[in-house]
């Protein structure tokens, strides 16, 4: 699915010969557990999603082999981009918090820092 | 009906510590997975239940507590820590003469591994493919760093000494010697920020009169998954904190002997109708060494696990960022990887 012109692929989409778009491994590169395990959390928090796992293919490949099967026909990237959607949202507040509780924290020391 | 349930709420938050084995390891709260709870994601429960706790905080290091993540999110910022925030390293180095016993790839190696005080903030990448093409580097992407020194023999010195630090002018280089060639604009973009080594008593080489070193660095932004030098932490890590239950009233001796067996602060002895009652005051003091298992009569007294949801983290900067930096960068490095992919899902119709 690389766009012309593009050297380096960063989303590929494989399916087997006549399964239906809610069976579909999405090949990650660059990306390990790091964002592989945590999109993998958000996404089976999700209901309609029967199953969502990753692999590493090999050690000294950086990419990541990430399968979403779903229920009742809904496409597999539906759940995908829900997943990366929330993963952000939850950075998100874990940012603001983090940065108000530091806030607090050098205010209460009463030395300012940086 | 009442013991099971309350058994799936320790199944869900904690982590056992058994005799022989550590159960529940796993996070199992998926919807469909256990009858009567709604597990589907909720952002407005992860907001209410979320929160940070800073327990210590100072230039090089921070402690803070992170409660009501999973574990495969807060893994994903450690992860960043150690691997994926950019720092600036010297990864080319020009030697023009070097007549000291260290060799020029260990040199270079040495150099490498200095922690340069450089905001990666503020540089760019340099790119990968056009490397032959572009030797120099431009003043946006690289820093320059120059080490010329030569030692030599101290004339004042007394004629029976055998000292070096007395004979010898220069025959210790270390980081204090590397001194900023700044590149295109760099003096007066970086004028009231000191570029240099963050340390200035790492020893580099040692010299005899006559030995000389003579080097041109080039630093560059690159992350620690690429080579550990780029790493901006000493060490980023995080623990569970312990959760000790007393099963049963632990008195007298016995108290004394299950105070004994925890970190020191964990157990309290205290005063109850002349009693002596052992009390679990500081759980989060506690190494879980499990030494009370070889206990036999204390070893069903106590029930140890850890809470699933509730991370430690402990984050010792190298000192080119303050942690708290360090630790706001490596979040915004997990929301760019989504955004990464959000983008390619929204610009192409994937087929």
């Amino acid at each position: 699915m690389a766009g012309e012109g593009e050297n380096k692929p960063v989303l590929e989409m494989v399916q087997a010969d006549g399964a239906d778009e809610g069976c579909v491994t999405f090949v990650l590169h660059d990306e390990d557990h790091t964002l592989g395990n945590s999109v993998r959390y958000m996404i089976m928090k999700t209901v309609d999603v029967d199953f969502c796992g990753y692999t590493i293919t090999h050690p000294s490949e950086s990419k990541i082999n990430f399968r979403i099967q779903t229920r009742g026909g809904i496409p597999a990237t539906e759940p995908l981009r829900r997943g990366l959607n929330e993963l952000n949202d939850v950075c998100q507040h874990v940012l603001n918090t983090f940065q108000a509780r530091v806030n607090e924290f050098k205010e209460s020391q009463g030395q300012p820092m940086e | 009906m009442a013991a099971s349930m309350s058994n799936v709420e320790e199944i869900r938050s904690r982590v056992i510590l058994g005799e022989y084995s550590i159960t529940n390891v796993h996070t199992s709260d998926y919807p469909g997975n256990y009858p009567g709870y709604d597990d589907t994601w909720d952002m407005q429960k992860f907001q209410k239940n979320f929160r940070i706790d800073i327990v210590h905080l100072d230039e090089s290091s921070m402690e803070f507590d992170m409660v009501g993540i999973d574990a495969a999110i807060a893994n994903a910022f450690r992860r960043i820590l150690l691997a994926e925030v950019p720092t600036m390293a010297i990864e080319k180095v020009f030697i023009y003469n070097n007549t000291s016993i260290v060799q020029d790839e260990v040199l270079a190696h040495r150099l490498g591994l200095v922690p340069i005080k450089a905001d990666p903030r503020l540089f760019e990448y340099r790119s990968a493919g056009e490397e032959s093409a572009e030797e120099e580097g431009s003043e946006i992407d690289t820093i320059q760093l120059q080490l010329k020194i030569k030692c030599r023999r101290n004339p004042r010195a007394s004629k029976d000494s055998a000292d070096p630090r007395e004979l010898y002018l220069n025959h210790m280089v270390y980081s204090r010697d590397i001194t900023w060639v700044p590149i295109g604009n760099q003096a007066d973009v970086f004028a009231d920020a000191v570029i240099g080594p963050v340390h200035d008593d790492i020893l580099i080489a040692q010299l005899r009169p006559g030995q000389e070193l003579d080097v041109i660095m080039h630093c560059v932004k690159g992350v620690g998954k690429d080579h550990a030098k780029f790493s901006p932490v000493a060490t980023a890590s995080y623990r569970l904190l312990p959760d000790i239950t007393l099963l049963e009233p632990v008195e007298g001796e016995k108290a004394e002997r299950l105070k004994r067996c925890f970190s020191r602060g964990v157990i309290d002895i205290q005063d109850v109708d002349g009693k002596k009652v052992a009390k679990v005051v500081n759980s989060r003091l506690d190494t879980c060494s499990r030494e009370f298992l070889r206990h036999d009569d204390l070893k069903n007294a106590v029930k140890l696990g850890r809470l699933r949801d509730h991370f430690i983290f402990t984050v010792e900067s190298t000192g080119i960022l303050p942690p708290d930096v360090l630790v706001t960068e490596a979040i915004k490095v997990l929301m760019v990887k989504c955004q990464r992919f959000l983008n390619k899902l929204d610009s192409t119709d994937l087929e």
